[in-house]
């Protein structure tokens, strides 16, 4: 696909053009919660002209919640005494407005591949990554938390972005990478990118293909028995401290387990699904009072498991992009580098 | 491709089945002539009913398909859905999702074999099923053991069909109380105990237990020092759920889910799995 040079203002232009035809979210910088906009809290949505910052490092949400929303409206019933359709489940109304999330990192592009993985046959969150664009930018700041490369991404890929721009010195390579990204850009007079512009894409994504030696390490764990890292003292510890607050499960842009629930209005329902966490005594508590992870021990396992295990198990990449999101949240800093490094030492001893 | 939308279904008849009123029988038929002919499902899956304003439960299905048209669900009353289940009449409108599970393998691995169906409770639901499916085809299967036992005679589900049942002449049937009761004069004891008493040999069988896991855990001894093994046992497991199609993670013991890789598992790949069931 084509690769062209944008200066700024360019860049400006065009983000009016899409205002006429899409709903353009960027990243809200105030508390993810409090920013709750239509659809996805810890973004907002722009008019024209209006300004905005991308902030260094990951947005403060995921894109999670473009795609997955919290809630989601599953159907709708009446429960009115004498309704002729009392009971009866209807579909929702669904929205087929066209969106485009710009300021995505590569960390959260990555993400949206490896829910399709689980998602592939729910028509609700398929129907949602037709009707979305991602326009992303690629790192050229680390944070301390960031560790995309560990998890076998870069700050520079740009898989699962339908266009992607590259700071440059005097502007944005901005790469074309789908046929959602060419309808965005059709009709625009852009500058192709110079060889020397492309030689320095080129360069930095070689740089960082270097320093993912780490990522092969962690390939040993997707081969090692079940066993072997299910008994592992670390969860002892790890169990110990965690809190069991589930910050990290809603924060994580790969966390997808959801619960199901109805809710009445006076005699007016919905069946919705939201978010829901394993880190929660209730998320496997049986009605009959058993719990099969009624131990915090047992739940904080379930979640590294689930993701550097389980998921690895069914659908080949980990459940992880290296975001670091949950890293910054943590209120007791419990930290999953360190956790993989605990892992991969388990699997070497003997 | 999933989907979350339950077909109607109308409860056509409720048999209070125990003394304490905490298990009925409800038979389902559905609203719609499309999902009625589009549906087929095996003994040892379930479904997810769903009481409109209240939510979804995961019910075995205690019909064979071989029965007719209509469902049976035996619904103990729990929590907040078979609470609400339990309330209605015959002639409401429920939802019903499914058939949910892999099931017992009747025509693969079990055909052939002799078969012998431990039951605890109301367990015994989906072996109902299983029964009736082989019984459809008696000549399919060689021996068949049934034993059966809830803690009274009051508690037995079923009532009529043990009756017959015990009349065929073609099922070993043994059910039993756990302690003496006026008017019982038949077997007094727990399954585990009964079933060392009465076992067959495994020599070209398969078993199927469902029960409480304290039931399950002091059958399996018997049945070992006899020479039973491991992949002969067919257990149901069950853990809280969602969505029922694999995607929510309610239910996962490890890496396995219940909903989507069971509930049907052998006791060889039950050991393999961590303990979270």
């Amino acid at each position: 696909m084509q690769t062209w040079m944008i200066s700024p203002v360019e860049l400006d232009g065009l983000i009016q053009q899409w205002q006429k035809s899409y709903a353009v979210y960027v990243p809200a910088l105030s508390k993810p919660a409090t920013a709750a906009t239509d659809c996805a809290p810890g973004w907002r949505r722009i008019n024209a002209g209006e300004p905005w910052t991308l902030p260094v490092g990951p947005t403060p949400a995921s894109v999670k919640s473009f795609y997955f929303p919290q809630p989601e409206i599953l159907m709708t019933f009446h429960l009115e005494e004498n309704h002729p359709d009392k009971g009866v489940m209807r579909e929702p109304l669904k929205s087929h407005e066209m969106q485009v999330v710009l300021g995505v990192r590569p960390c959260d592009a990555a993400s949206v591949l490896l829910n399709q993985l689980p998602f592939t046959e729910d028509p609700l969150f398929m129907a949602k990554c037709q009707r979305t664009a991602l326009v992303g930018f690629t790192c050229t700041t680390r944070l301390s938390t960031c560790f995309c490369t560990e998890m076998g991404g870069s700050p520079h890929h740009c898989a699962g972005l339908d266009l992607a721009l590259s700071p440059l010195q005097n502007g944005f390579l901005l790469e074309v990478l789908s046929e959602k990204g060419e309808t965005l850009v059709a009709g625009c007079k852009l500058v192709p990118a110079s060889e020397s512009d492309l030689a320095v894409l080129a360069d930095r994504r070689q740089g960082q293909g270097a320093t993912s030696s780490y990522s092969s390490q962690l390939e040993v764990l997707k081969a090692c028995a079940l066993s072997r890292l299910y008994d592992a003292p670390m969860w002892q510890e790890l169990g110990e401290a965690c809190i069991n607050c589930g910050a990290c499960t809603f924060i994580c842009p790969t966390c997808f387990c959801f619960d199901m629930q109805d809710e009445v209005v006076q005699g007016q329902g919905r069946r919705i699904r939201y978010w829901d966490s394993c880190m929660f005594p209730l998320y496997s508590q049986h009605t009959s009072g058993h719990n099969p992870r009624g131990k915090k021990l047992q739940r904080t396992r379930n979640r590294f498991l689930h993701k550097l295990k389980y998921f690895p198990d069914r659908f080949g990449p980990f459940s992880c992009v290296g975001c670091g999101r949950c890293i910054g949240d943590c209120p007791v800093n419990i930290d999953i580098r360190e956790v993989l490094n605990d892992l991969v030492r388990r699997t070497e001893l003997e | 491709m999933i989907s979350y939308m339950p077909y109607p279904v109308r409860i056509d008849d409720i048999v209070v089945e125990t003394e304490d009123g905490s298990l009925k029988t409800f038979t389902l038929a559905f609203e719609q002539e499309r999902h009625q002919k589009a549906w087929q499902h095996v003994p040892g899956q379930f479904v997810m009913l769903s009481v409109a304003g209240a939510g979804e439960a995961p019910v075995g299905l205690a019909s064979s398909p071989t029965e007719g048209e209509r469902l049976l669900c035996t619904v103990n009353r729990a929590g907040l859905v078979t609470t609400a289940l339990h309330q209605l009449k015959v002639g409401d409108r429920l939802g019903l999702r499914g058939p949910i599970g892999n099931g017992f393998p009747l025509d693969r691995e079990m055909k052939g074999k002799n078969l012998v169906m431990i039951a605890g409770g109301f367990a015994v639901t989906i072996l109902r099923a299983a029964l009736m499916s082989v019984l459809a085809r008696r000549q399919d299967y060689g021996r068949i053991t049934f034993i059966y036992g809830a803690r009274t005679p009051g508690m037995l589900l079923y009532h009529e069909e043990l009756r017959q049942w015990a009349q065929r002449g073609d099922i070993d049937l043994y059910v039993t109380i756990d302690r003496e009761a006026p008017g019982w004069a038949g077997l007094v004891g727990f399954v585990p105990t009964i079933a060392a008493q009465v076992a067959p040999p495994p020599t070209n069988s398969v078993a199927l237990i469902c029960g409480p896991p304290i039931m399950i855990k002091f059958t399996m001894p018997p049945l070992e020092a006899i020479g039973w093994t491991d992949d002969q046992v067919y257990l149901s497991l069950e853990n809280r759920m969602k969505c029922g199609q694999g995607l929510c993670c309610h239910c996962n013991v490890g890496p396995t889910l219940v909903c989507k890789d069971g509930p049907v598992f052998t006791r060889a790949q039950v050991k393999r799995l961590p303990l979270e069931y």
